[in-house]
This record gives structure tokens, sequence and C-alpha cells, in this order.
């Protein structure tokens, strides 16, 4: 189903997998991913590939390392003219960790900003102690969100752990205050990553969240589509959301030809998120999609 | 309560969520505030009130046995986290209990539902590299990275430290390909802990080899948890991980449909199935997924019962028993006046070869006795 919404996102994303040793496939290849990566200055060279190669969004974790990138953005505006980040978050392995460390509680008074604006005290001490989630919630989106002050986030994404976790436990409220907050105080769209697409837009509907922007596994082998592929291609016939594809080469088992080719002809299919770490990939992933998803189509 | 245990039963097709237990009351509240589930403080209550037909309890390891036994006394089906219990002797009886009831009981150890590492378990089935001669069983990860924590998995007496949390799945990867051992030895060693183990190795005894364990939970190079399997047999090598697996066959192996002698890798993504929900891996929706059907079923019979997590436990128990005894020493080298050279014997064959041992002998008696004869 398409909606008459103008295009708020550029077709192809460049995700950050790649930096981070993220690698569905091989814990090999993701240590040397881990190795090669792990000055900022290898990151910037692949990321101003992108960038020149007309690949200008990145979409990104919230990963402490991401705020040197955001670091080397600000302090070259006219090189970065055009650069848009996409944020996600939370960075879910350090909450997990520190949950771990503090527990439940523990954890999320950790993250909470220990020093600030009366606002901040007020929103989350009250609000804690009220077990309105609301307060405590916005507080923290905020100090995931410090790192990107000053430059373009304009749609701003709930990672996959934490939608999915909500959406297990039917904490649908959870969507529409995120959702408002990104709205109000960051003028950004919100947007959700799952695993599980059907169900997150029937949670985002109870929600009220409209039109969503939502990202998910979408590829021609069915790989992490829970629900199942024909659930997938259903919700893009009928469903009034955008979606952002990923996993499109499904960890590299579909040949990217035939994986592009096939993601290209779906339903309202907004934008393709991708992870490459050369020049060669990132342009001929950039012409593969201009070639069977022609602009103005 | 582990939330997401929570998340995913709660959305699976055939489970109606009849009841929710956390002793932290704020969560509880927060729950039933904005998701109307019903929340209890109490375990027992929930039980008696709720009457689940099964339960899921995820809770610090030392409180598993009390609460695993008041829902088999009720009947009621179980799903307990790993490691079942600190005490074998304690999951000696629980499992005896279950059966007795006919509960059907699971343990969470959900590398036993990873694609990579089933392949291992039906190629040692097929007895695809032979014998298992030696074996490697590995896991890694940033758990404790400072000298800190003061939660139950701090605490050794609740079931924390590396050797319950993290060596406990490669162990139980280990009964599984392997069976039971016949011997342990094992060292626990604290890195960064007060009271609890951060590293562990041991040596596990086969009638037919040995392995060895190497687990280290304070490792800040590995992004998350990784457990990784080696295995040598007469005819081939087998390495596991949660994402692949690499089998190399020699060419006297007995090569099973799909593979070839030499290299043959295996991805997990290609072998596993998209499950109703994912939140964390596969796994742990496929493990649920067993569950669900093994109580709608009625099999008592499945992957991850007691009986085969005791055995686990008992692994565990004795790298734990053992690590408290002394180890031997290392052999003492001769005194300073034995280091003189021998005098050179001018002898050859077989008269030289017995004299050599009758001056090793002499030189053996005299480090341990100080005398030359007994």
């Amino acid at each position: 189903m398409t909606t008459d919404q103008p295009r708020v996102m550029d077709r192809l994303l460049f995700g950050d997998n790649q930096f981070f040793g993220v690698n569905h496939m091989s814990e090999e290849k993701a240590r040397s991913q881990q190795m090669r990566f792990q000055d900022i200055g290898a990151v910037m060279k692949v990321l101003d590939i992108a960038y020149d190669e007309g690949v200008t969004t990145f979409m990104c974790t919230t990963h402490e390392r991401i705020a040197e990138v955001c670091d080397l953005v600000r302090a070259s505006p006219q090189r970065y003219a055009g650069m848009k980040f996409f944020p996600c978050m939370p960075y879910a392995h350090k909450y997990a960790n520190a949950i771990t460390d503090d527990g439940f509680l523990g954890a999320i008074r950790k993250f909470l900003p220990d020093e600030g604006l009366l606002d901040s005290v007020m929103r989350g001490t009250s609000s804690f102690a009220r077990k309105d989630i609301e307060g405590v919630a916005t507080l923290l989106i905020d100090a995931e969100l410090k790192m990107f002050a000053g430059l373009s986030t304009p749609v701003i994404w709930m990672q996959n752990v934490v939608a999915d976790l909500l959406l297990g436990l039917g904490f649908t409220d959870a969507f529409r205050i995120f959702a408002d907050h990104v709205r109000l105080r960051y003028g950004a769209e919100p947007a959700f990553i799952t695993m599980n697409l059907p169900q997150l837009l029937d949670a985002l509907e109870v929600a009220g969240v409209e039109n969503p922007i939502v990202c998910a596994n979408i590829n021609k082998l069915g790989f992490r589509m829970s629900g199942g592929i024909e659930a997938y291609r259903e919700a893009m016939d009928t469903r009034p959301f955008r979606a952002v594809a990923m996993s499109v080469f499904a960890s590299g088992a579909i040949a990217p030809r035939e994986a592009l080719e096939w993601v290209c002809q779906l339903p309202n299919l907004e934008s393709i998120v991708f992870g490459a770490s050369s020049r060669a990939n990132i342009v001929s992933t950039r012409d593969l999609v201009n070639e069977f998803w022609p602009a103005g189509s | 309560m582990g939330l997401s245990h929570l998340s995913m039963i709660r959305t699976h097709p055939e489970v109606r969520m009849v009841g929710v237990c956390d002793a932290t009351g704020y969560v509880l509240d927060v729950l039933a505030k904005y998701t109307g589930m019903p929340v209890f403080k109490d375990f027992v209550g929930m039980l008696d009130q709720a009457k689940p037909d099964a339960v899921i309890i995820a809770t610090p390891t030392h409180l598993h046995a009390a609460m695993v036994r008041q829902a088999i006394e009720r009947g009621i089906h179980v799903f307990c986290e790993k490691p079942l219990v600190i005490d074998p002797a304690e999951g000696a009886a629980l499992t005896q209990l279950a059966r007795e009831r006919q509960v059907i009981t699971q343990v969470g150890y959900h590398n036993r539902f990873v694609a990579s590492f089933q392949e291992v378990h039906r190629l040692l089935e097929l007895g695809t590299i032979g014998p298992v001669k030696t074996a490697l069983a590995e896991a890694y990860g940033p758990v404790v990275l400072k000298p800190a924590g003061r939660t139950w998995r701090s605490q050794r007496a609740s079931g924390g430290g590396s050797l319950y949390d993290y060596a406990a799945h490669p162990l139980n990867l280990l009964t599984w390909y392997l069976g039971e051992p016949i011997g342990v030895t094992g060292r626990l060693t604290s890195i960064f802990s007060a009271q609890i183990d951060d590293a562990v190795v041991a040596s596990l005894r086969y009638p037919q080899g040995t392995a060895q364990l190497c687990v280290n939970w304070s490792d800040e190079s590995q992004r998350k948890m990784s457990t990784k399997m080696t295995l040598w047999g007469t005819h081939g090598r087998i390495y596991a991980d949660r994402q692949e697996i690499q089998v190399y066959l020699r060419d006297t192996a007995t090569i099973p449909e799909g593979y070839r002698p030499g290299w043959n890798v295996r991805y997990t993504t290609d072998m596993t199935e998209a499950p109703w929900f994912y939140l964390r891996g596969e796994e742990y929706s496929a493990q649920l997924a067993a569950f669900v059907t093994r109580v709608a079923s009625g099999s008592l019979d499945g992957e991850n019962d007691f009986a085969s997590a005791t055995l686990t436990d008992r692994v565990i128990a004795a790298i734990s028993d053992d690590s408290a005894r002394e180890a031997p020493p290392l052999t003492p080298l001769p005194t300073e006046g034995e280091l003189r050279p021998p005098p050179v014997v001018r002898r050859r064959g077989v008269s030289a070869a017995i004299a050599l041992v009758r001056q090793r002998a002499r030189a053996t008696l005299r480090a341990a006795t100080g005398k030359d004869r007994p």
C-alpha cells in the first residue's frame, strides 16, 4: 500500500554493522572487521567513500565510537554539508552489561543524567517514583542522542532488541511515548527496527503511531523474517507503513544482483540499508539499485 | 522472571500467559500498569491462584530447586533456566519426582537449538569423524571487566561465577556430544571478582579420549559471549560456533550426504527457519517452542530434560570440587650434587640401555627419598 507522504529518506542508507564486528555468518570475519576498523580513521575513510558516491545517510547505532564520527563531521561542516544521521537507539550491549553489574533498576539509574537541568531531575526522579515510564524513557532517549547535537537527524530509530522486547511484553504505550518525544523534541520522524514486522505493525496501530517507518529483514530467502516471507509480502501490499529493508543479501547468502532485483520490485519500499567496506561494493550496490529501482518510480 | 522469556512466550500462538512473578515489586508494578498482565509477588501464591499448566523459572540458580519442587508437586510442567541446581543430588531427586508426577521438564541450554551445534551432534551420531580422541570446549565474553558487582551473580553460593554461568554452556555441549566423562579435573581462577571465579580450565576424561575446557568471562576483546567447540576424531576434525560449522574430513571418513573429503562449511543462517517471534536469536525462541510442543503433546522425553541437565550439573560440581583440592606439585629437580654429569659409559646396545635405566631409577629414588636403595 502506498502513501502520499513526501519521501523523507534516501533510497540507500549506509549501515554500521561492518564497523563494529557484527557479522551474522562468521565470527572470524567479524573479528577481522573489528581489527580493520579499530581506528576511527578507517571508519571515516569508508564513510567518505560512501558520501562521495552519493550514499549520504548514515544509519548508525549510538555506540560510543559513533560519537567520534559525530565530532569529525561537526568539525568539517563544508565537507559534510549533505550528511544525514539516522541514529538507532539504544546501543543495547551497554545496558545489558550494566544490568549484570548493577541490577535492573541500578542500570537505569546509571544512564540517567546525574547532573544537568532542573527539567531532567524533575522528569527523572518524580516519574521514577510514580512508576511513570514516560519521564524515564524520554530522559534515556535524550542521553542516547546527545552525541548527535548539531547534526541532521531527520529519522530516529528504536533498535530491534528494545522494540521487539516491548512488542513481546505488550508494552505498546512505549512506542507512542518514543514517537511523540522524537517528533516534539527533535522534529524527527520516529522509526522502528524489528525482526517481527507483521506483529509490530499491529502494535504500532494500537499505539496510534500512523504510517510508521519500519525497518526489517526483507530478503528473497526469508532469512530472519519471523512469521514468514508471505506475511511480510502481505504486510507490504496492504498495510500503511514505510518499509526499510535490511539484510537484503541475507548475510551474503544471496548474490547482490539477485537480492536487489527481488527487493526493489516490492511494493511500498522506501529504502534499503546496507553495509559495505569497499568502494567497489558501495558503487555496485548503488548502481544495481539505480538499475532495478529507477528514480521517480 | 526473565523479561526476555516473558516477551517471547507471551507472543507464542498456543500460549496464554496467566501470571508473572518477580521479587522486584517496581518492575511488576510497571508491567501491570502498562500491559495489564496479572502479576504476583509470591511464587507459590501464583501457582495456586493462576493454576498454570506450565511455568518458566528464570531466577538466581540457588532458588531453582525449591521453586521447581513446588511446581512439580502441583503437576505443573517446568522450564527452568540453566544450570538446573547447585547440588547434583537435588537435581537427581527432582528428575525422579518429575518422572513420578509425569511432569515435563526442560532446562535452558539454548545451544542445543543452534543449527551449527545440532549439526555437530548429527555428524558425531553418524560417526563421521570416527571416535573423538580430543576436544576443546571454549566460551569467552566481556561480563566481568572490573572489580565490582553486587548482584547474585557475584556470589558463589547463589550460583554466580563463570563456572555456573558460562562454563555450563560448553560443558553441556560436551556432555551432549561425548556423554558422561569418567574423570574430571579443573581449576577456577578469579581475575577481577573477589568471591567468584572469572575463568575455568578443566580436563575431562572419556573411555576413548579427553576433552579440555577453557572459559573466561573477563575477555574484553569479545563483543558478546562466544561459545566454540572443536573435536578431533581419527577421520577428521569439526569446529563449530553459533554462526557456522567447519568440518575437515579425511579420505578415510564415511562421507555424509552433502559433504566431501577436505573442508566443508555450513552456516547457521542457512540451516535455520524463522521462528514465530524473534528476540535475541532463533535458538531462544526454538527452545521455548520445543517446550510448548512437548507440553501440548505430553512427551516426557525431549532435549534438555532434567536428567540431561543433571549430568551437566555433576560435571560442574566435579570441577568445583577438584578445584578445592591441592594440585600435585611439579616433579622436583635433582639436587646440586646430582646435576654433575654422569660418568661416561662406554657400553653399547642393550647393556647400555639397561645401565641408563638403572642410573635414572637411582636418581628418581634419590630425589624422592634421599637414599640410593629402598
